[in-house]
């Protein structure tokens, strides 16, 4: 039995290993190391060795000497065993392993005896492993996205995989993407009408929905049910289906390629979202205090301005910034709407800068980091009352 | 007293709810119909125009005679599908000038002339002259004609309204459009960007469950792929992925995994061997299902996570005191008590693939095999610009997705509400 916890514990932990360390090379690969083998089977052994001599080790040194010490030893032999390679990528190996012999230090020859140990211990290994996956997965996109914008074509075609940002360089060529997008491209503008377009869509949605909201939570008429449900219903409907017959309207009222037509649709599909969680919102309130107000002589706008809005700041806020963001993001309307680079938004120009085939790539990713660095920002501040936003508009994209 | 009140509030609901109802349904639930009307039409891109007389004006010179001019107006009907009827021409000239020969459509009626051309045909085209003569023998001066624009105008339907219906963009949707593949297509992209999503939801939601510093990190940095806006991560991901210079590609080939690069979204089929069966996989399709597995497998996640926190520790406890393992642990209590919300997340998630389109646009195009029904709608109604085509297929999403939907409300729309 402990023979096998044993096993176990020798096989995963180092599977563990491996990975990261596999990570790191990759990592630094992309800052120009020519790296070309990744020497998988001999890190593993070694990786076996080192969580053995961990485990029989036990508590016999003090945990901070033991993991120091065998963290330096590994360091040295995998320096051995690899391709040559500079010392701040062996400080990072050193750095790895005394992480991962921390992470160890719960387990020793007597813990192994524990019942269930082999699936705790597999347990264990997995949630760092998915941790570690999930956050290279999900960021690696974005890094690539951002340190190409730094980069020229001509060095990114020389070597795909050098990432490596040329601090020699003034800051001026190091920003030359950006300064190039700007005024070659015109991006000080599109940012310009995508902020007008979001702004202005969230301001006519609360605009519209808060009264409707409060209708909906509040009074009884007929037909509210059916309202309801047929909220519900509509955000089910895709963009995709409305696209031609508003497309062939639009042409003929003369609302294509303009910030209103734009504005309109926006604001009608953002509608019943925002109406779906003020409501829910809405309710909560005490109705007691709404009658306060009645005694005081307020009829029902007064009531709305004055008692509703300034109690459900939160989530006014909430709807306020989920809305933003999707007139932000948004872009099918802005690919049929928009044929004029007059009036495009950021994302249509994108777009539009990917269709010649002569862009530069790095100018594409110089206007994706500008198109997703708002968003990241406005999400990473506010991401208490977003979440609560996605969780309630989470029918709607 | 209480009937009065009763009634202002009727009164002000409407007026609370009529702005956003009507602005919803104008833009909203009027197209869908319409998508039904345009859909039985036999109607391109080109025609939504309504149709309208043109004409443009040239002045030439007779050598011989200063004192005349000859004008002639290219006069043409814009559609070339519809007629034009009574088409009213008029032109002003200044003083002292008059027509001479005029044609037998016209009149001269101090300074101006007017014409009444009766009805024109779709693709009407004609030049019309007119010879002018100032009639004190002076020298015109052409540019003060030439800046005179003429007036026409005259009665057409609007392309849009006319009552000629056909059922010819419904036979090709389900003969000429290879149907069959293109629903398939849609379902094994649904179906497969479903499931991952929710999968490695559930993963990522445990992972993030327990009790590790820097959770709620965690947890924003997961919903990345979900905020960022379409267009630069799609860009992103072309860019990793491309076989040229593409970062993938060139890892993989530097630490010799592969031997030569894989145009990951611009091949149709690749074939692989395991256990010596070879089988073909839908390798653009496979990658685009990828990508959106990664987009939006963190709205699965917060749901899932939502969901068990609020699961009692309670329950924990106990099975630890009856000496439960991990894997029973979450077996026997947290399945359970997530699969309420897994079937939900399933439907709307279900939906919301079956009606995808920007993603797989911006990857691919629809492109080696992954034309699903939403792109099929843009490839008809603006590639092709055969406008009822893609309303057809609208038409086809939408009865889809409403089957669905009833489906919906059968098995866990009761449900839905309790969560």
């Amino acid at each position: 039995m402990k023979f096998k916890s044993l096993l176990i514990f020798l096989i995963i932990s180092s599977f563990f290993l491996t990975c990261i360390l596999s990570i790191w090379k990759i990592m630094s690969t992309l800052q120009g190391l020519s790296f070309t083998n990744l020497n998988i089977a001999p890190i593993y052994l070694i990786g076996i060795l080192l969580s053995l001599v961990f485990v029989l080790i036990g508590n016999k040194i003090n945990h901070f000497i033991k993991t120091f010490s065998l963290s330096f030893l590994f360091s040295i032999l995998y320096f051995y065993l690899n391709e040559a390679s500079p010392y701040w990528y062996i400080l990072g190996i050193f750095l790895i392993t005394l992480f991962f012999t921390n992470k160890l230090k719960k387990y020793s020859m007597q813990s192994l005896r524990e019942d269930f140990i082999s699936e705790k211990i597999i347990f264990d290994f997995i949630t760092l492993f998915g941790i570690v996956f999930f956050a290279f997965v999900i960021l690696f996109p974005f890094y690539i996205m951002l340190v190409t914008s730094f980069k020229t074509q001509i060095a990114l075609l020389v070597n795909p995989l050098d990432f490596s940002l040329d601090f020699s360089k003034s800051l001026a060529e190091l920003f030359k993407s950006y300064f190039v997008i700007f005024k070659t491209y015109d991006f000080g503008r599109y940012i310009l009408i995508s902020s007008i377009v979001s702004v202005g869509t969230v301001i006519v949605t609360l605009l519209f929905a808060i009264p409707a909201a409060y209708a909906v939570a509040r009074l009884n008429f007929f037909g509210k049910n059916f309202l309801s449900t047929s909220i519900l219903i509509i955000y089910m409907f895709p963009a995709i289906v409305l696209v031609i017959p508003l497309y062939t309207v639009f042409s003929q009222l003369g609302l294509r390629n303009s910030i209103f037509g734009l504005l309109i649709v926006y604001t009608a599909t953002t509608l019943p979202v925002a109406i779906y969680m003020l409501q829910g919102y809405f309710k909560s309130i005490p109705k007691e205090i709404e009658d306060a107000g009645i005694m005081d002589g307020h009829n029902w706008f007064g009531i709305i301005l004055k008692i509703i809005i300034p109690l459900s700041v939160p989530a006014i806020a909430s709807v306020a910034l989920y809305v933003f963001m999707i007139a932000w993001n948004e872009f099918l309307f802005s690919l049929m709407f928009l044929d004029s680079p007059k009036s495009f938004t950021l994302s249509r120009a994108i777009q539009y800068l990917s269709g010649d085939a002569e862009t530069p790539r790095q100018y594409l990713m110089a206007g994706s980091v500008i198109v997703t660095l708002p968003v990241l920002f406005i999400f990473i501040y506010f991401e208490k009352y977003l979440v609560s936003g996605l969780t309630a508009g989470s029918v709607k994209e | 007293m209480s009937d009065s009140l009763s009634k202002l509030e009727k009164r002000t609901a409407y007026t609370l709810v009529l702005p956003a109802v009507l602005l919803v349904f104008a833009i909203v639930l009027f197209p869908i119909f319409a998508n039904v009307w345009i859909s039985f039409k036999d109607i391109e891109l080109k025609d939504i125009r309504i149709p309208e007389p043109r004409a443009k004006k040239i002045v030439n010179s007779i050598p011989e005679n200063q004192s005349e001019l000859k004008v002639i107006y290219k006069l043409r009907n814009s559609s070339l599908i519809q007629e034009i009827k009574n088409v009213k021409f008029q032109d002003k000239f200044p003083k002292n000038i008059s027509p001479i020969n005029l044609d037998s459509r016209c009149n001269f009626d101090s300074k101006k002339v007017i014409c009444e051309f009766g009805n024109w045909k779709a693709k009407y085209r004609e030049n019309f002259e007119i010879i002018i003569k100032n009639n004190n023998d002076e020298t015109i001066d052409r540019k003060i004609i030439k800046s005179q624009k003429p007036i026409l105008n005259g009665k057409a339907d609007n392309p849009l309204l006319t009552t000629n219906f056909t059922l010819k963009n419904f036979k090709k949707v389900f003969y000429e459009n290879n149907f069959v593949e293109l629903l398939l297509t849609t379902f094994y992209f649904t179906f497969f960007g479903t499931v991952g999503a929710i999968i490695f939801g559930i993963l990522a939601a445990q992972l993030v469950n327990q009790n590790i510093k820097g959770r709620t990190y965690m947890r924003g940095i997961l919903l990345f792929p979900y905020v960022g806006p379409v267009v630069a991560l799609a860009y992103t991901w072309t860019l990793l992925l491309d076989p040229n210079s593409g970062t993938l590609n060139a890892l993989l080939v530097n630490f010799n995994i592969i031997e030569t690069p894989i145009n990951l979204l611009g091949q149709k089929y690749i074939t692989m061997s395991i256990l010596g069966f070879e089988f073909k996989l839908r390798l653009a399709l496979t990658t685009v299902i990828f990508f959106e597995i990664w987009r939006y497998f963190p709205l699965a996640f917060l749901f899932i996570l939502a969901r068990l926190q609020a699961i009692p520790k309670i329950l924990y406890e106990a099975a630890d005191v009856d000496g439960a393992s991990p894997i029973q642990k979450f077996i026997y209590i947290t399945l359970p008590q997530i699969t309420a919300i897994i079937s939900i997340l399933f439907m709307i998630r279900f939906i919301w693939n079956f009606n995808k389109f920007e993603d797989i646009f911006l990857l691919t195009g629809g492109a080696s095999g992954t034309r699903t029904l939403p792109i099929n709608v843009y490839q008809q109604g603006f590639a092709v610009s055969d406008i009822g085509m893609g309303s057809a297929v609208s038409i086809v999403i939408v009865m889809l997705l409403l089957s669905f939907m009833v489906i919906y409300f059968r098995l866990i729309g009761k449900r839905a509400n309790e969560i």
